[in-house]
């Protein structure tokens, strides 16, 4: 690990998790994060309030565990970065209000980045460079995005996303529906691997030839999984839970692959990036392998750890912003909820 | 010992550098108040940075950072308190955190400010200006506040009594710490005077989509 590169202390608050990262050039020295899902779970989904007051509690002991984990002092930060946007307003101003602290105090420049980017920055801290151009495909319980990125430091282009709930919303809803616990991802993934994935033929949203081709839609597919559920339970019968959510897995991968390869070919692109708590599905991350392999596309997925939210991503965005010369934000940098995508930095 | 002060819990933010001595009153030797309505986290810091410079100071300088804990609107008021929190986490010195109404007037008073949702933040401090009653959250039509009143005089009709017009100042923030920067052993943890709980209720039970 070479000394020379700077230092980057990276702050994420977009949501229910308090991330707090360090990294030396490219090199993860630490990724400590605290968060508040647990007292979300009754509610059946992330209480912005709940989440802010989690923020604020958890801030300065996760950045005592991410100094402590990484073996450096605060004293040797370069630069620090902050999830802007896009995310939960009340949220991001706690994370955004602390890296402004901190960077007053340690006198260091600041880097307002966006969230986004910053899932896509991430995989860097485990493979290396990435290609640029690369296409990306964000999933999350927040965000469902196709992005084609030229230039992470400055150019991210969206080219599709979710136009009703996104991917993560959908998998909490169905496990609603299921009786599975939230957050939703990871016990479909479980329970579908004792199901038939062919075994109900659930719609895939948005693939008509006349639909947009690179945005989502999944709310029709909850629907569909939601009444199917209810006629079952309503002719008596027992639900095939398993084979409910490896059906309606399916339905999801097999729209976001068949989307991320065609974005890809349709780009002259071969390069795929996939991130976002989704992105830790395990069906989703072996049939993007299938279909990337066919297709001679190079697919680079974060390890799960680092597709959930965290601290890393948004420290890893702020080296590449720092090695690029990319001018620090502006002493009154805010959150912003509705940071569009193609706002890497501000 | 140089000690920064802010406050957030209004529309009004506020930041003071004073010269603290045990026993004796603060001296504020620069204080801004932006009137900066929900835009305190743009604002905050560069209105800290200001001030230093105002008073000739450097972050470096500081011997301790006192914040109001509120009550106040809660998006505003976290980021004084967490800002508060990293600035001295970052200088390794003390953070004391205070009731933002104590920061408000001197001597015998009620203190009211906008609590939002037609209510109003309130406490009341007797001739000694302790504090007797509140922090508290109350409608203004269940209230009788004992005068003189002080705080957000838009709340005078509905509280029906004069309400003179007051702001949290530094040298109030600084008086209100006074006993926690004597003895810094004394310091408690910082945690907003929230008052409310978070709006959340649990989802009903699973919503039919075949039937209304
Ligand atoms: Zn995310």
């Amino acid at each position: 690990m070479p000394a020379d590169q700077p230092l980057v202390l990276g702050f994420e608050t977009s949501c229910d998790e308090t991330g707090i990262g360090l990294v030396r050039g490219q090199t993860l020295l630490s990724d400590a994060l605290a968060t508040s899902m647990a007292e979300h779970e009754r509610f059946g989904g992330v209480v912005p309030e709940i989440a802010s007051r989690a923020h604020l509690e958890a801030m300065v002991p996760t950045v005592h565990r991410a100094f402590a984990e990484a073996g450096v002092q605060a004293s040797d930060v370069d630069a620090i970065a902050v999830t802007s946007g896009p995310g939960l307003t009340g949220a991001l101003l706690v994370g955004v209000a602390a890296a402004k602290a901190y960077a007053l105090a340690l006198d260091v420049p600041l880097y307002g980045v966006n969230h986004l980017a910053a899932h896509v920055a991430v995989d860097e801290l485990e493979h290396g460079r990435l290609a640029e151009p690369t296409i990306a495909m964000l999933v999350s319980g927040g965000h469902s995005s196709l992005l084609l990125v030229p230039d992470l430091t400055q150019d991210v282009q969206p080219l599709g996303q979710t136009i009703d709930d996104a991917a993560g919303e959908a998998f909490d809803k169905v496990a609603r529906v299921l009786g599975l616990p939230f957050p939703g991802g990871p016990p479909i993934d479980r329970a579908a691997r004792d199901g038939d994935p062919a075994s109900i033929p659930f719609p895939r949203g948005l693939t008509g030839p006349r639909d947009a081709p690179y945005d989502f839609s999944f709310s029709g597919l909850k629907t569909a999984v939601a009444r199917w559920v209810e006629a079952r339970e309503r002719a008596g019968e027992p639900v095939p839970v398993a084979d409910v959510a490896a059906a309606f897995q399916e339905a999801v991968v097999d729209v976001l692959t068949a989307k991320a390869v065609r974005a890809c070919r349709d780009n002259g692109v071969d390069h795929l990036v996939i991130g976002g708590g989704v992105a830790a599905n395990s069906r989703l991350r072996a049939l993007a392998a299938e279909r990337c392999a066919a297709a001679g596309i190079v697919l680079r997925t974060p390890s799960p750890r680092l597709c959930t939210d965290n601290g890393a991503m948004v420290a890893a965005l702020g080296s590449r912003l720092v090695e690029a010369g990319i001018a620090p934000s502006a002493a009154d940098l805010g959150a912003d909820s509705a940071l569009p995508i193609d706002v890497v930095s501000r | 010992m140089l000690v920064l002060a802010l406050d957030t819990a209004t529309p009004t933010l506020v930041v003071g550098l004073a010269r603290w001595t045990d026993g004796g009153p603060a001296e504020v030797l620069a204080e801004r108040a932006v009137a900066s309505g929900n835009r305190h986290a743009e604002l905050l810091a560069p209105t800290v940075r200001a001030v230093l410079a105002a008073g000739g100071a450097a972050m470096a300088d500081l011997g301790a950072v006192v914040t109001g804990l509120g009550p106040g609107p809660y998006t505003g008021l976290r980021v004084g308190v967490v800002t508060a929190a990293a600035l001295a986490d970052a200088r390794g010195i003390p953070v004391v955190g205070v009731c933002s109404l104590d920061a408000i007037g001197d001597g015998a008073r009620t203190v009211a400010t906008d609590a939002r949702r037609k209510e109003v933040y309130w406490a009341r401090y007797g001739a000694d200006g302790a504090r007797v009653a509140g922090p508290a959250v109350d409608r203004p039509a269940d209230l009788t506040p004992t005068p003189p009143v002080v705080g957000d005089a838009a709340f005078a009709e509905r509280l029906g009594v004069a309400v003179t017009a007051a702001e949290v100042t530094a040298a109030g923030l600084l008086r209100a710490a006074a006993p926690q920067l004597a003895d810094p052993s004394s310091v408690a943890a910082l945690v907003p005077l929230y008052l409310r709980r978070p709006d959340a209720v649990p989802p009903p039970q699973r919503k039919s989509v075949t039937q209304p």
